[in-house]
């Protein structure tokens, strides 16, 4: 239709007849494209879940041996150090999801809806661990704690985790406070709301988006870390440590197993998030005539 | 209560403080540790003194060179390769994406489902010298029987690659995905070519993206050491390799302390050049 209309006035331009064979082949072409950059992304997933059936004595999992459901059945009873460092891993992940996304958030709120001194450096200390490579930040973690003769366990590799998913969380809030509409909030402390209803009843529940969206990232980039918790963990072992340590001498397919399950836990986590914004989505846009 | 609500300027410090506090701690606090670390001498045993050992650096750069300057091309190839296999992908969901638009993203950012350890040895895997795809290929007697892609440079890039792809993809879409189809559907009207729109129009305008998605690649792929580590051999020792490996294993902390403070100014400064660059590009058109 736009093409059409743009074409018409144009008087060298070449008849919309021409257009065949060539132009739809050309069309093809970006989106064959990016199916391909997909399977390209997905291999290794496929790979990996694959081999999660493969019917391989102990931790030699190189060559297809035979289908078999052993490894799913005996996934947590074969490794009890890999139980362990998967949930150390869901600790770690979980408490530093926690206090990153309430620091962050609090530290967004001052960042978009208060005026205050020290703007600019303060962009800066958050900016900078972003900038930084995670082998710095580990490094750094690992000279302190040595320094101060502090004794690296769970507690240091929260610590850190929490370190940097802060930043992540601040400017993935900021971005979403910013965008807030505070008539709002006027509108309900006009209409007899204190500050603290309007708080509850207008502000969290639009706000509550970008903090899930925030923790949500935290949360992923916490139970995948590798770089920061090797340098801060000490004895300790996570999912991630427990699977490198193993690479050394072969990854048994019950880490397959285990990957596939977290990489299924994920797809639906996401898939019933998508559901649940979609469905507030529409229960919001007639309700703003409703109220 | 009451006092709060005398005192209103105080609010946005309280709300700062606890996380500000942290990153002082946590961030700041060890790079100054990491500082005066890197000018002490001594060992682990007979304990460490601070003797402003400036010098250290110079020799450690001197001494690491091969590995800085490996571990910078490396990240400027993938960040040229993530660009290039990932904008045409981006563009293809921003403009032509339709009602798959979400699904697609949701592809896009499935690889985080999955561990990044267990994909990097998942791609160890599929590169085998006698693997499912090589070995299929030399059986084939498409490929020579002595050719190999793990432990090669190419291995190490490509995993790199591999594995930052979303985190370039991402912002580039977001960048393409805020420009008004008017513009474009302007410059035709204007008697561009779809290639003059592109290169006049939709190019500049996705520029913000395309900065924030180079830094998010370059950054973690200058220091990465795991992908060297699985996929390389020595001769593929990036600078994280030796930092991780002085750290971790040889205890020399002095040592490892220094080249990871000049891996961060390094990356510091070529951030900055960089912003330069291309803020003088933009004044320029």
């Amino acid at each position: 239709m736009t093409s059409a209309a743009t074409t018409a006035p144009r008087s060298d331009a070449p008849p919309v007849r021409r257009a065949s064979l060539a132009t739809t082949l050309g069309r093809l072409i970006l989106p064959v494209y990016t199916g391909l950059v997909v399977l390209y992304m997905l291999l290794p997933i496929l790979v990996m879940a694959a081999f999660g059936f493969n019917d391989t004595e102990g931790r030699f999992n190189f060559v297809w041996h035979g289908f078999t459901l052993e490894n799913w059945l005996n996934v947590f009873s074969r490794y009890p150090a890999l139980n362990e460092a998967l949930i150390n891993s869901l600790i770690v992940a979980t408490v530093s999801t926690v206090l990153a996304t309430t620091l962050g958030v609090l530290m967004g709120l001052a960042l978009t809806r208060y005026e205050f001194r020290g703007r600019g450096p303060l962009n800066l200390l958050i900016f900078l661990p972003i900038a930084t490579p995670e082998i710095v930040l580990g490094a750094s973690l690992l000279a302190l704690f040595v320094s101060a003769e502090i004794s690296r366990n769970l507690t240091t590799i929260i610590i850190a985790h929490i370190m940097f998913n802060l930043s992540y969380v601040v400017v993935t809030v900021r971005a979403r406070f910013a965008a807030f509409d505070r008539s709002l909030e006027e509108a309900a402390m006009d209409l007899g709301a204190d500050e603290w209803t309007t708080f509850r009843k207008v502000t969290f529940p639009l706000i509550f988006p970008g903090i899930m969206a925030a923790a949500l990232l935290a949360f992923a980039l916490s139970i995948d870390d590798f770089v920061i918790t090797q340098f801060t963990s000490g004895q300790t072992s996570t999912f991630p440590l427990w699977v490198y340590g193993a690479s050394r001498i072969g990854v048994p397919p019950q880490v397959n197993v285990m990957g596939t399950i977290i990489f299924l836990i994920a797809l639906v986590g996401m898939g019933l998030w998508v559901l649940v914004q979609r469905r507030d989505r529409l229960r919001s846009a007639p309700g703003a005539t409703d109220r | 209560m009451g006092w709060l609500r005398r005192h209103r300027s105080i609010i946005p410090y309280l709300f700062l403080l606890p996380g500000g506090l942290w990153l002082i701690v946590f961030f700041v606090l060890p790079l100054l540790t990491t500082l005066s670390v890197s000018l002490q001498e001594g060992s682990l045993g007979s304990g460490y003194r601070l003797t402003f050992n400036f010098a250290i650096f110079p020799e450690s750069i001197m001494r690491w060179n091969e590995q800085f300057v490996r571990s910078l091309q490396y990240g400027l190839i993938v960040t040229i390769l993530t660009m290039l296999i990932g904008y045409p992908m981006a563009y293809t969901i921003a403009f032509r994406g339709g009602r798959y638009k979400s699904a697609l993203l949701l592809l896009v950012i499935m690889p985080f489902f999955t561990s990044f350890i267990i994909r990097t040895i998942s791609w160890k895997f599929i590169l085998a010298d006698e693997g499912f795809v090589l070995g299929t290929l030399k059986d084939w007697g498409v490929l020579d029987p002595s050719f190999r892609l793990l432990a090669t440079p190419m291995a190490v890039i490509s995993g790199i690659t591999y594995n930052f792809l979303p985190f370039v993809v991402l912002p580039l879409y977001v960048a393409l995905e805020r420009i008004d189809p008017k513009l474009i559907e302007a410059a035709n009207d204007l008697y561009a070519t779809r290639r003059q729109a592109f290169l006049k129009v939709t190019l500049p305008l996705s520029m913000p993206g395309v900065f924030a998605a180079s830094l998010l690649s370059f950054i973690p792929a200058v220091g990465d050491y795991l992908n060297a580590e699985l996929l390389g051999s020595r001769q593929t020792t990036m600078i994280g390799n030796v930092i991780q490996r002085l750290f971790l294993v040889n205890n020399d902390y002095p040592q490892a302390s220094a080249l990871s403070l000049v891996l961060m100014v390094g990356i510091l400064v070529s951030i900055f050049i960089y912003m330069r660059v291309l803020r003088g590009q933009e004044l320029g058109t």
